[in-house]
């Protein structure tokens, strides 16, 4: 067992674990902190995706003792004071979602990629999500929320929903 | 930002179906406040992890758990014949045919195994990382038995999947026109072609899939209070509640299943799983919760895969392209075993190959036969894609033979919109539809005409990146289904769906519905069409679903039923409310029933303005201080139904890729669709559910497919081999809609869970064939890899490797029998 302390989602936290235990069962199992989910032990379909040192990392590919004295964020610490994070709200209002496994990674993600390039062309935006696999939606309403949470408009989907509404 | 949106101000009813609502289920799914099986921890909850055969057919000559079950921590470990008495045969809903062969299916091996990823033995320990490493130490012997793997091969009894059974061939099903009355003889329509007139005979490949829903399926069980309550990751807990009692023995009553959030199944969650079977023994034997949640390898592996035809197709016209006569010939892959519904799949394609074409005669002939591999069931579209597949690609063979543009062959054979009902050559009655509308606007949203004309100039130019454009005019049957007809067709259980109202004493209304949703936003969707029904707001009404002890009734979500089946029993329901309302109206009112209106929320006395809110006499109900006589105290209402046809949404899908002809690479350039699935309850949602439906069935015509090697082991068995798409692989697509309401529903919905998948696939291969034909391609096998395409390409050029042969650390990293499947399939390709 070895003794790390880390802070997660603004606590800080004390623990001994198992030099293997992955990040994302030290978050699920230790913590509680279900939010974060496992997709794929591979590390191919970024479900698992949370913020360490504020930079997207995929905690199935991340030591629990890797962790230590770093700080780490999850889906559950992105809303602040009952506000979404913007990103969360963008996918809310693009339907950028359906069953919803994926999407806690997904928008973990989006919030790095926006972060290195704030006003991304569509393909960027593609390819900066590339790590990150969704069955449900074909990605087209993901592309839009991450254009929409960049204060871009968001195309196509916007139009069309107008037009299907009236 | 918050969830919660504000009401509109305006009064005129409907004012919530037809609205773009946001989805009231996200506010949890965006910030991680989810209950997804796997997060459930129990005091006491035990572990499972299990032991699966690395070969596809084996005797089981030994199994040794001595030092598995000394392992500190490991509480036990069950095996097939510890628990043959009690874990019972998988079921099997759909024997297709009264003869149908099926070997039993133990939820662990007894003493043989049938596919690679079987179960052989279960261990149980305090945590989930103890109960794998102990898994690791299990010992098993094997006797490798010959595995059946190719299809056609196992078609032809080489090698047997159960020698028990004697043969692979589980039943033959046909339908023929001339026998069920509803058309001509196929056999006539095809010599008087052959003679007369244009034949087109195919071979089509529809390659196994993988559902690969995201969340990895997980199962809880806990048997410490009096009833059993399971968690499971499901698309049917009702479905599980009864094999439970009905294969382990367990009473009904007994057992309480729950689906909480469930992420994705697309089919793939509709089964009783072994898994789920032994986590049940497991938990009752050991008196404590077990958990057992899969790794994505064993899901890829042993959940229950899709598709896997041979198609041998005859298709007949007479010279002016007027279509006559269809004949359809399936070999379709079972897998090992028959799973709840693996007999019946290709089954439900036997009344969509004919489509949306006015064939005269038409015949289907279905052979299910084993093999060693994970059986096959339901995976998005079941059965229809491979039926829209086939007839999609042969009338654009068609239009091809005749030297017409492929939708002019469409609309010379298609039923026009004056035709509904139209009764087709399937036996089916199409009740509404309008697919020269559907077209008409697909064609200017793709813009139609001007990519045909690049296409020219791209021909003409020699352009190494040609373009190709891809037509599917598909429809589909939705709306599983009336209960009859199931019972006709041999299928074990009905197909209606159940809701509840309640009205709560404070005016909030709860609806709980027997569909359980795992994605689709039912509980935005079901709140909109109550909150028009009742005149409630949307934000009043909270749905329920997806826990036997609450939704006591129900058939669940699949097939594109839950709208059209379950939507139209929420609708019955809500009447009943009002219907319940109205003597309690007329009595506080002191009117007569019969003057009693109901309007947008409010029971009036007509041509007065006296009037109560059905909040109001909700209350009035519950305080039940002053009621007629003989009036229970309650608005509350159920209602069951059970449809009396199906429902047939269509549409016209067109799509345009470019390949590169030097490389074999396909990029998507445009796909335009537009589809009329009835009235749209959720524009936001609809759309969503076409998106994400585009891109399984685009997947299938580019990118998947599950590849076995030679001995019968899953090569795809990791999200590295199975290709599923990422955002950076696909495009944004151009989605609208037409719609021709259905008759044979209240609200004139149609469902649109499947449609995507079912037309984009032929639309994406059409369009790959059409970038070819220049080269004298008339297929390319799914899925189209770039090296399959310029094979097809270079079929008849000489270059058949591209130069000397590839050798040593640059060759692929399979062995040739690995690959072979994969690069095979362009033989189809003439000069």
């Amino acid at each position: 067992m070895t003794r790390i302390t880390l802070t997660v989602d603004g606590a800080k936290y004390i623990d001994d674990v198992e030099p293997r235990m992955l990040l994302v069962h030290f978050l699920r199992e230790r913590l509680g902190k279900t939010g974060t989910v496992v997709g794929c032990d591979t590390s191919n379909c970024g479900a698992c995706t949370v913020h360490l040192d504020g930079r997207s990392v995929k905690s199935c590919n991340v030591l629990a003792v890797q962790a230590d004295g770093h700080e780490v964020t999850t889906i559950e610490g992105l809303a602040t004071n009952g506000e979404l994070h913007p990103m969360q709200a963008a996918f809310h209002e693009c339907h950028a979602l359906q069953c919803g496994y994926c999407t806690p990674g997904m928008i973990m993600q989006a919030i790095d990629l926006l972060q290195d390039n704030p006003s991304p062309s569509e393909e960027e935006i593609r390819s900066g999500l590339e790590g990150n696999l969704c069955r449900c939606t074909g990605y087209h309403n993901i592309v839009r929320a991450v254009q929409t949470a960049a204060g871009q408009p968001a195309g196509g989907a916007a139009a069309t929903l107008e037009e299907s509404a009236s | 930002m918050t969830v919660t949106e504000d009401r509109p101000t305006d009064t005129g009813a409907p004012k919530e179906i037809g609205r773009d609502r946001r989805r009231k289920e996200d506010q949890r799914l965006i910030t991680g406040r989810t209950r997804w099986t796997d997060n459930i921890q129990l005091p006491g909850m035990l572990h499972l992890a299990m032991v699966r055969s690395p070969y596809a057919h084996a005797r089981i000559t030994r199994i040794d758990t001595t030092v598995a079950k000394q392992t500190p921590n490991v509480v036990a470990v069950l095996t097939g014949e510890d628990v043959k008495d009690e874990q019972g045969s998988l079921p099997n809903a759909w024997p297709i045919t009264e003869d149908q062969k099926a070997p039993p299916h133990p939820a662990v091996a007894v003493d043989r195994v049938a596919f690679a990823g079987e179960i052989v033995a279960v261990v149980v320990a305090r945590t989930a990382a103890e109960a794998r490493d102990a898994a690791e130490l299990v010992d098993v012997d094997y006797e490798e038995l010959p595995a059946a793997v190719d299809l056609k091969q196992a078609a032809a009894d080489a090698v047997l999947a159960h020698p028990d059974l004697g043969t692979n061939k589980s039943a033959f099903w046909q339908y023929d026109s001339a026998t069920a009355g509803t058309g001509g003889a196929v056999d006539e329509a095809i010599e008087e072609a052959r003679t007369n007139g244009v034949l087109i005979e195919r071979e089509y490949r529809q390659q196994r899939l993988i559902p690969a829903f995201m969340e990895p399926r997980s199962v809880v069980s806990d048997p410490t209070g009096e009833q059993l309550t399971v968690w499971t990751a499901t698309q049917v807990p009702h479905f599980v509640r009864f094999f439970i009692a009905v294969v382990l023995g367990v009473p009904e009553s007994k057992v309480r299943v729950i689906a909480p959030d469930v992420g994705g199944g697309f089919g793939g969650k509709l089964q009783f799983t072994p898994e789920e079977a032994i986590t049940v023994v497991a938990s009752r034997r050991l008196g404590k919760p077990c958990k057992y949640t899969e790794t994505r390898s064993e899901s890829l592996m042993a959940a229950h895969h899709g598709r896997d035809q041979w198609q041998q197709l005859t298709l007949a016209a007479t010279k002016d392209g007027t279509v006559t006569g269809l004949k359809v010939d399936l070999i379709a892959d079972m897998g090992a075993y028959l799973g709840l519904v693996t007999s019946g799949i290709p089954i439900l394609g036997a009344f969509m190959f004919n489509s949306i074409y006015k064939f005269a005669a038409y015949q289907f002939n279905c052979t299910n036969v084993f093999t060693n591999k994970t059986w096959t069931d339901a995976y998005r579209g079941a059965g229809r894609p491979e039926a829209t597949f086939a007839i999609e690609r042969l009338m654009d063979e068609l239009a091809a033979e005749l030297g017409v543009d492929p939708l002019e062959i469409r609309e010379k054979n298609w039923i026009k919109h004056e035709e509904f009902p139209f009764s087709t050559v399937a036996g089916m009655e199409y009740d509404s539809g309008n697919y020269e509308a559907a077209t008409a606007k697909a064609k200017e949203l793709f813009g139609y005409d001007e990519l045909r004309a690049e296409q020219r100039r791209r021909r003409d130019a020699g352009d190494p990146v040609q373009l190709g454009i891809g037509v599917s005019t598909f429809t589909e049957m939705c709306g599983l289904a009336p209960s009859r007809v199931l019972g006709n067709l041999r299928y074990a259980a009905g197909g209606w769906e159940h809701a509840s109202v309640r009205m709560l004493a404070t005016g909030k209304v709860e609806v709980v519905t027997g569909t359980s949703p795992h994605g689709q936003g039912h509980e935005t969707a079901w709140s909109q069409i109550v909150a028009d029904r009742l005149g409630v707001p949307f934000e009043d009404v909270e749905v329920l679903h997806g826990d036997t002890q609450i939704a006591h009734k129900g058939l669940d979500t699949y097939g594109s039923r839950s709208l059209t089946v379950g939507g139209e029993a929420l609708v019955l329901a809500a009447d009943k409310v009002i219907e319940n309302a109205k003597p309690i109206a007329a009595h506080l009112l002191e009117a007569s029933i019969e003057d009693i209106e109901f309007n947008d929320g409010k029971l009036s006395v007509r041509g007065t303005d006296r009037g109560m809110a059905l909040g109001e006499l909700a209350l009035a109900a519950f305080a039940a201080h002053d009621l007629p006589d003989g009036v229970e105290p309650t608005l509350d209402a159920e209602a069951t139904f059970d449809p009396v046809n199906f429902s047939f949404p269509h549409g016209t899908h067109l799509c345009a890729v470019e390949i590169d002809t030097e490389t074999g690479g396909v990029t998507m350039r445009k796909y335009a669709c537009v589809d009329d699935v009835g009235t749209i309850i959720n524009p936001l949602i609809v759309e969503g559910q076409v998106h994400g439906g585009l891109l399984q069935g685009i997947a299938q015509a580019l990118w998947e497919e599950a590849v076995h090697d030679d001995a019968g082991t899953l090569v795809s068995a990791s999200f590295v081999d199975y290709l599923v798409p990422t955002a950076a692989d696909t495009i944004s697509f151009d989605v609208d809609h037409t719609t021709s309401p259905s008759t044979t529903n209240t609200l004139g919905t149609k469902g649109v869970g499947e449609a995507g998948t079912i037309a984009s696939t032929p639309a994406v291969v059409n369009a790959v064939v059409d970038a070819l034909r220049p080269f004298g391609v008339n297929d390319v096998r799914m899925p189209c890899t770039p090296e399959r395409i310029w094979k097809a390409i270079h079929a008849h050029d000489g270059a058949q490797s591209g130069g000397a042969p590839t050798e040593g650390a640059a060759a692929p990293h399979f062995d040739e029998a690995d690959t072979a499947d994969r690069s095979a399939g362009t033989e189809g390709a003439e000069q």
